[in-house]
């Protein structure tokens, strides 16, 4: 009883196979493109095989492997079944792929509870478990939209999605280039710049912080919405507007977090640089910037998807025939729903790279902050 | 002997919204210059203020008092004192090596001078070796002692110290006394050194001063000599016994107009 407790993924995904094997053909008799008797009984006994696997004595860390297999390549071979079926899966169909993604459930909770003692397989077990998730997440959009044939207008099967990434690189490469490399890095460093060093004055000048703050307050609440076409007005089409609205967009941010952090040294630490005589600017760069990292970091990573959000939108208003957030606003347009996707994919990913690399400058500059050494 | 620290009728009023704190009152105090002057009593009585004026970390309301004789604040200039702090206030982003140098740093002291000192004091603190470790990766008592090296790397004639044990266990705590009365004998330093504790203050010093709170005063002075050479059972002594005796009944009396 314990060990179907324990295994209860497995057990479901056993009695799934079992109802799909009753209830079979996977396709309806109308499918052009029927998968072979063979296939599927590979498919059944992949499923079959990974479900028992979790019932005999065997170790954990095999047991994961097992199921990593059994899971993944019964996936695929059910994907790979779909081409030329489209809209023709029956409820074996989706039983079946229920089934694989319980065992890959199950793979998952043996991963995480494996704790291997050698760092690279730690480093490699904490990249595969998001990636499985991140995979079954495209397996289950996948089967749903091709397997129930979903109109391509509401949802596009991510395998067309990823297909027009592959064909339209230069495009997509040509709109980060413009979008990114221009609008948003150019304006998240003179943003997140001229926030820090207005908050630098603030701290050293008494009647700019009593005058400055409440104003950058009231900048930061201004809709971009309405901000961005006013912009395009004063800076032109190009992407110096685009800039303009991240510099607005990541300026109040930079500028609160930097003034709390010049304030997050202690009182003792303030007494003990006094005690050495120390002036303004030797405190505040031995004592109260390095203090005040963790604040200007967490200003760095939201600024980073702030960024992202307002040169794409700001797009949106007015632009030369490139960037990512005209691409969405034109495609959108002639209905070119997986080209949006792909503007839509490259931009996560994008935003997902920039916001890393910033978590680990933060690692290396804040090891010392509880948060980071852990304690 | 010549006075390094001299307060005549010193007054610290501090403002608060529940009126007027007076948190000194009267104070007349000399210091001469290599004694290990404890000043103890009961919290609220003005010890750490009083030792905080000396470091020009408070401005007094009246009276005067001199340190080395200047005002406090020419003798800060000149660092003329290391300051140890309750808590080791380390910096966690410097290792041991670079809290030490910290104060190097900021006077502007050369690599070579720095890295001289760093290893002087780290040795004289019996941390030689965890130079490279960060703070938080040493243990209350060691963190204490970096803390005295590092107030010591300045080289200072004369040691403010405000409850620098106050945290620590029992144990720690008598090895550091032993370990902080070797240093004073060996570079004869002056140390005014704010403690609550009484057999702490006997075994340290050589002048007690007692005082009370409401306002903060001095009740008692108490020359207190029990020789170079004290190892910790020194505190079963007649001798000593009879001055924590009299340190005991100075604290009790300042507390006698008070409903305890």
């Amino acid at each position: 009883m314990t060990a179907l407790l324990r295994s209860w993924q497995s057990a479901v995904a056993l009695l799934l196979t079992a109802i799909a094997l009753i209830k079979m053909p996977l396709f309806a008799e109308t499918a052009a493109n029927a998968p072979e008797t063979a296939t599927v009984s590979v498919i059944v006994l992949l499923a079959v095989a990974g479900s028992v696997a979790a019932f005999l004595p065997i170790g954990r860390a095999v047991l994961a492997f097992v199921l990593l297999i059994a899971a993944h390549a019964g996936a695929w071979l059910l994907l790979s079944s779909l081409s030329g079926n489209e809209a023709q899966a029956r409820a074996p169909f989706f039983l079946l792929v229920a089934a694989n993604w319980l065992l890959a459930w199950a793979c998952v909770t043996h991963l995480s509870a494996l704790s291997p003692r050698s760092r690279p397989v730690a480093t490699f077990l904490r990249l595969l478990i998001p990636a499985i998730f991140g995979a079954w997440i495209l397996i289950i959009w996948e089967a749903a939209t091709r397997g129930f044939g979903i109109p391509f207008i509401l949802l596009p099967p991510p395998s067309a999605i990823g297909a027009r990434i592959a064909s339209s690189l230069p495009t997509l490469a040509a709109d980060v280039q413009q979008t990114i490399f221009k609008a948003v890095l150019f304006g998240y460093v003179v943003g997140s710049g001229a926030g820090f060093a207005v908050a630098i004055l603030a701290d050293r000048v008494d009647f700019l912080r009593r005058g400055l703050l409440p104003i950058g307050n009231f900048v930061s609440a201004l809709p971009i919405i309405g901000i961005a076409p006013i912009m395009v007005i004063w800076f032109g089409f190009d992407w110096h507007s685009k800039a303009a609205v991240v510099i607005i967009m990541t300026f109040f941010p930079m500028l609160v977090n930097t003034v709390a952090g010049l304030g997050a040294a202690g009182h003792m630490e303030r007494d003990l640089m006094r005690t050495y005589a120390s002036d303004y600017w030797q405190t505040l760069f031995k004592l109260r910037l390095p203090a005040a990292m963790p604040f200007i970091f967490n200003a760095l990573k939201i600024n980073s998807t702030l960024a992202l959000i307002g040169a794409i939108v700001a797009e949106f208003f007015g632009t030369p025939i490139v960037g990512m957030g005209f691409r969405i606003s034109t495609e959108i347009g002639r209905l070119n729903l997986d080209m949006v996707w792909a503007e839509i994919a490259v931009a996560a990913l994008a935003g997902s790279v920039f916001y890393g690399v910033i978590a680990l400058a933060e690692r290396a500059t804040t090891f010392w902050h509880p948060s980071v050494r852990g304690g | 002997m010549n006075t390094v620290i001299s307060a005549d009728k010193l007054n610290l009023t501090f403002q608060t919204n529940d009126g007027p704190v007076h948190a000194l009152s009267n104070i007349d105090l000399d210091i001469e210059r290599g004694e290990f002057v404890s000043l103890i009593g009961p919290s609220g009585c003005g010890k750490t203020t009083l030792l905080r004026v000396i470091a020009d970390l408070e401005q007094p309301t009246g009276g005067s008092i001199t340190v080395n004789g200047m005002t406090p604040e020419e003798a800060r200039l000149k660092r003329a004192y290391g300051y140890v702090f309750q808590a080791a206030a380390l910096f966690p982003w410097r290792t041991i090596s670079d809290n030490i140098a910290l104060p190097l740093e900021v006077m502007g002291v050369h690599k070579a001078e720095r890295d001289k000192r760093i290893a002087e004091n780290l040795e004289l603190v019996d941390l030689a070796g965890f130079g490279k470790k960060y703070p938080w990766q040493l243990s209350g008592g060691m963190q204490q002692r970096a803390s005295i090296a590092r107030a010591l790397a300045v080289q200072p004639d004369m040691l403010l110290m405000d409850e620098p044990f106050g945290a620590l266990d029992e144990i720690v705590r008598d090895h550091l006394n032993e370990q902080l009365l070797k240093l004073w004998a060996a570079t004869k330093k002056t140390v005014v050194f704010v403690t609550h504790s009484i057999p702490e203050a006997v075994f340290l010093s050589t002048k007690i001063v007692v005082m009370s709170p409401r306002p903060g005063r001095i009740h008692d002075v108490i020359d207190c000599d029990l020789g170079d050479e004290r190892p910790l059972d020194i505190r079963e002594t007649p001798e000593f016994l009879k001055i924590a005796h009299r340190v005991r009944d100075g604290l009790r009396a300042g507390h006698s107009y008070e409903d305890v």
